[in-house]
């Protein structure tokens, strides 16, 4: 009765050519940053010219990639096993930064200056949820831009949500030519007299802000949105650019979960939106997955089996007996644990895969140890390309 | 008995973080249902606007209003415990609540809320919303039954927080806010809840799983917080969560980890409990038995790691079945046992 997902063929994606950007998108903790890494050094090492864009990678695996400081460029990874020409780069994404280039970019200097000095624009460059979703959009339009890469893999940021990646940006664009933010700069640039033809609401709006805020918050929000105004009147314009980029057929987007029901309601959430969105859906990665290489003995009897023995263990058995029993007996709670955890597991990935039985899914197995050096991440490629044989 | 020892006697603040995936809404919630004890009202309050603790407590998604959703543990063997009120905090509400309570103002607040001057406040300063947030958990934290003096209305709060990786800026919020407004309501308002938040009534806990990177940024952010905010925020415990127990004696195990235990030793122990070793099964069960000792080693490094924290730490197994009602009142009970409430 079970749904039989379509297997995802991971090395079919990566050869062909046409693909040029692989987006991993997924809720946080799923593995998104091993998995983005994995495709790469794959792809790298079945010829193509790839550059991984990660966010926020774990130590260790930043420095296998030789990742030591977040400098906004590629860097190349050694010991990459590369034929063909195949080459991998990797970068850290430096959001501040990234913003600050922005800025420099499209504002004479001293309106540079000066934007880069507001306390709005530090804030909102730092901290704000969307600014990190909406500079890797940057970013990767930049990288993609350069066509020094033919593959470009894209890590996203780790939010709370899957969605966040797709709507920060248009968020930010939104708020930065939204309504309020054309209320806030009339004063500055065409004088109180225009004040007056705007609703009533007005008044109260600045009254009310005033309370809340006080004049001088106000005044520097004021100030920091006339500055951007003029460089940003084409900011949303750039955001929707990066979209359309999104949906052409050379992207593939990988949704990546952890067969958790967080993870996977996210995961299900995210595909849905992608559908709606016309982006070209890939498939779903599924992560640490736990399976037997004995699945024939069920946990049941397995359990059954351990207390079996651990009745047999009596005080005044020989020791090599004991020991022998005990070993056997661990080995079978152990075995029933993790037939627990795979049905579990299980159950959860059908949910998935019978409310969308056509999307192709490659499932990677828990891993004893973490993996942080190319060796580690040549086996997720292999496991995540094996699923197509 | 009429107190109990516990680590945070005196802390009626509880703020929960940790990385994405480590099971911080879970641990909160648990943390909750210990610290209700008899007679207790504790408020579990929610942030990200999620829905996480409806999901947990099998009820309809949260309003803004506090209310009931669990019962608290009960002493051993001694009937229930207090009342779990939980609430769920979003920036827009707690703007609301805040023009209200302080101005009388709900009603522009609705107004402002329609020009999206809300969505704006909290767009481009971050820091506004968070001591929006944070405002209402330690306003909950302070609230009287009646005038000065009188009983707190909460015994404790417990507060699902942002991740690990925002928590210090999340909770820095004077900070945050002085970069924006030197002086103003909304600076007296973030100088009232810096002073709960740097009291010794609150404590950041932190969930983490025994993997590389959730410990690493446990380490991380446990730094930062002393970093940015210089010891003034209390650092609390380290709540390790999802931990295997080793199932064998370290001798075993580290045999099993290098692959030096007897397979055919495997399968006579196998017959002993009636299972034949066909098709190379003792050979299958010696695989995971390798993995098992190889994750149990994983994690004593990972522990031993966090323990350089110097941090008080409690540590919760994994509940291989899922987290339901039960499995929330067990955690309860794991944390209580070890003195975290």
């Amino acid at each position: 009765m079970t749904a039989k997902p379509v297997r995802l063929d991971m090395d079919r994606i990566i050869d062909d050519r046409r693909t040029r950007i692989i987006v991993c998108c997924g809720s946080g903790g799923v593995g998104k940053t091993t998995a983005a890494a994995a495709i790469g050094l794959r792809a790298a090492e079945r010829g193509r010219q790839a550059c991984v864009l990660t966010v926020d990678p774990a130590r260790r695996l930043a420095q296998s990639m030789g990742l030591t400081s977040l400098d906004n460029t590629p860097r190349r990874v050694d010991g990459v096993q590369a034929v063909n020409g195949g080459s991998l780069h990797a970068m850290m994404l430096d959001m501040k930064r990234t913003f600050d280039e922005i800025v420099e970019a499209h504002a004479d200097p001293d309106r540079a200056a000066q934007i880069l000095a507001n306390p709005f624009y530090q804030s909102l460059s730092s901290s704000f949820a969307g600014t990190q979703e909406y500079m890797a959009m940057e970013k990767l339009g930049q990288l993609r831009h350069a066509e020094e890469w033919d593959l470009i893999v894209v890590d996203t940021p780790p939010s709370r949500s899957a969605l966040d990646f797709l709507d920060a940006p248009q968020r930010l664009g939104r708020f930065l030519d939204g309504r309020l933010i054309r209320l806030l700069a009339v004063p500055a640039k065409t004088g109180m007299s225009a004040m007056r033809v705007l609703n009533a609401g007005f008044a109260i709006m600045t009254g009310a802000l005033t309370k809340i805020l006080g004049t001088q918050v106000l005044k520097d929000a004021q100030t920091f949105v006339t500055a951007l105004d003029t460089m940003f009147g084409g900011f949303r314009e750039r955001a929707e650019t990066t979209y359309r980029l999104l949906q052409t057929p050379g992207t593939a987007f990988l949704v990546i979960a952890a067969p958790e029901p967080d993870a996977l309601r996210e995961a299900s959430y995210f595909v849905e939106r992608l559908d709606a969105e016309r982006m070209p859906l890939a498939g779903l990665i599924l992560n640490r997955v736990h399976t037997s290489p004995a699945g024939r003995l069920s946990a049941a009897r397995s359990l059954a089996a351990a207390e079996t023995l651990e009745m047999q263990d009596r005080p005044d058995a020989p020791a090599t007996e004991g020991q022998r029993y005990s070993i056997a007996a661990a080995a079978l709670r152990i075995h029933a644990e993790r037939m627990q955890l795979n049905k579990r597991e299980r159950r959860l990935a059908e949910h998935f895969t019978s409310a969308h039985p056509t999307i192709p899914v490659a499932e990677v197995d828990a891993q004893p140890e973490d993996v942080h050096d190319l060796a580690g991440l040549r086996v997720i490629g292999s496991i995540l390309s094996k699923q197509g044989a | 008995m009429t107190t109990r020892d516990t680590d945070w006697d005196g802390v009626r603040l509880h703020v929960v973080t940790g990385k994405g995936g480590t099971g911080k809404t879970t641990v909160a919630a648990a943390l909750a249902l210990a610290l209700a004890t008899a007679g207790r009202k504790v408020l579990l309050i929610e942030v990200e606007g999620r829905q996480g603790i409806a999901r947990l407590f099998d009820c309809p998604p949260l309003p803004y209003q506090e209310r009931k959703v669990a019962i608290g543990l009960g002493a051993e063997g001694a009937g229930q415990g207090g009342d779990v009120y939980a609430l769920a905090v979003d920036p827009e509400g707690a703007l609301l609540d805040y023009l209200e309570m302080f101005y009388n103002l709900r009603r522009t607040g609705k107004a402002l809320t329609r020009l999206g001057v809300v969505d704006f406040a909290t767009t481009i300063a971050p820091g506004l919303s968070d001591v929006l947030v944070t405002g209402k958990a330690t306003e909950a934290t302070r609230r009287r039954e009646g005038s000065r003096g009188s009983a707190h209305v909460y015994n404790a709060v417990v507060m699902d927080a942002p991740p690990t990786g925002r928590i210090s800026r999340f909770l820095d919020v004077s900070t945050e806010v002085s970069g924006l407004a030197k002086v103003g309501p909304i600076r007296t308002h973030a100088d009232t809840v810096a002073r709960v938040i740097r009291s010794p009534q609150t404590a950041v806990h932190f969930v983490t799983t025994l993997e590389e990177m959730p410990v690493q940024e446990t380490l991380d952010g446990l730094a930062e917080l002393r970093e940015l905010t210089g010891d003034a925020i209390r650092a609390g415990g380290i709540i390790i969560n999802m931990a295997r127990p080793a199932l064998l004696d370290p001798a075993s195990l580290a045999a099993a980890a290098s692959g030096s235990l007897d397979v055919t030793e495997l399968a006579v122990g196998l017959k002993a409990a009636g299972i034949s070793d066909n098709h190379g099964l003792a050979a299958d069960l010696m695989t995971e038995l390798r993995d098992h000792a190889l994750q149990v080693a994983l994690q004593d490094r990972e522990r031993e790691e966090l323990l350089t924290a110097g941090q008080p730490h409690y540590e919760l197994p994994m509940i291989p079945d899922g987290i339901d009602l039960a499995g929330l009142y067990q955690l309860a009970a794991t944390l209580r046992k070890q003195g975290a409430a």
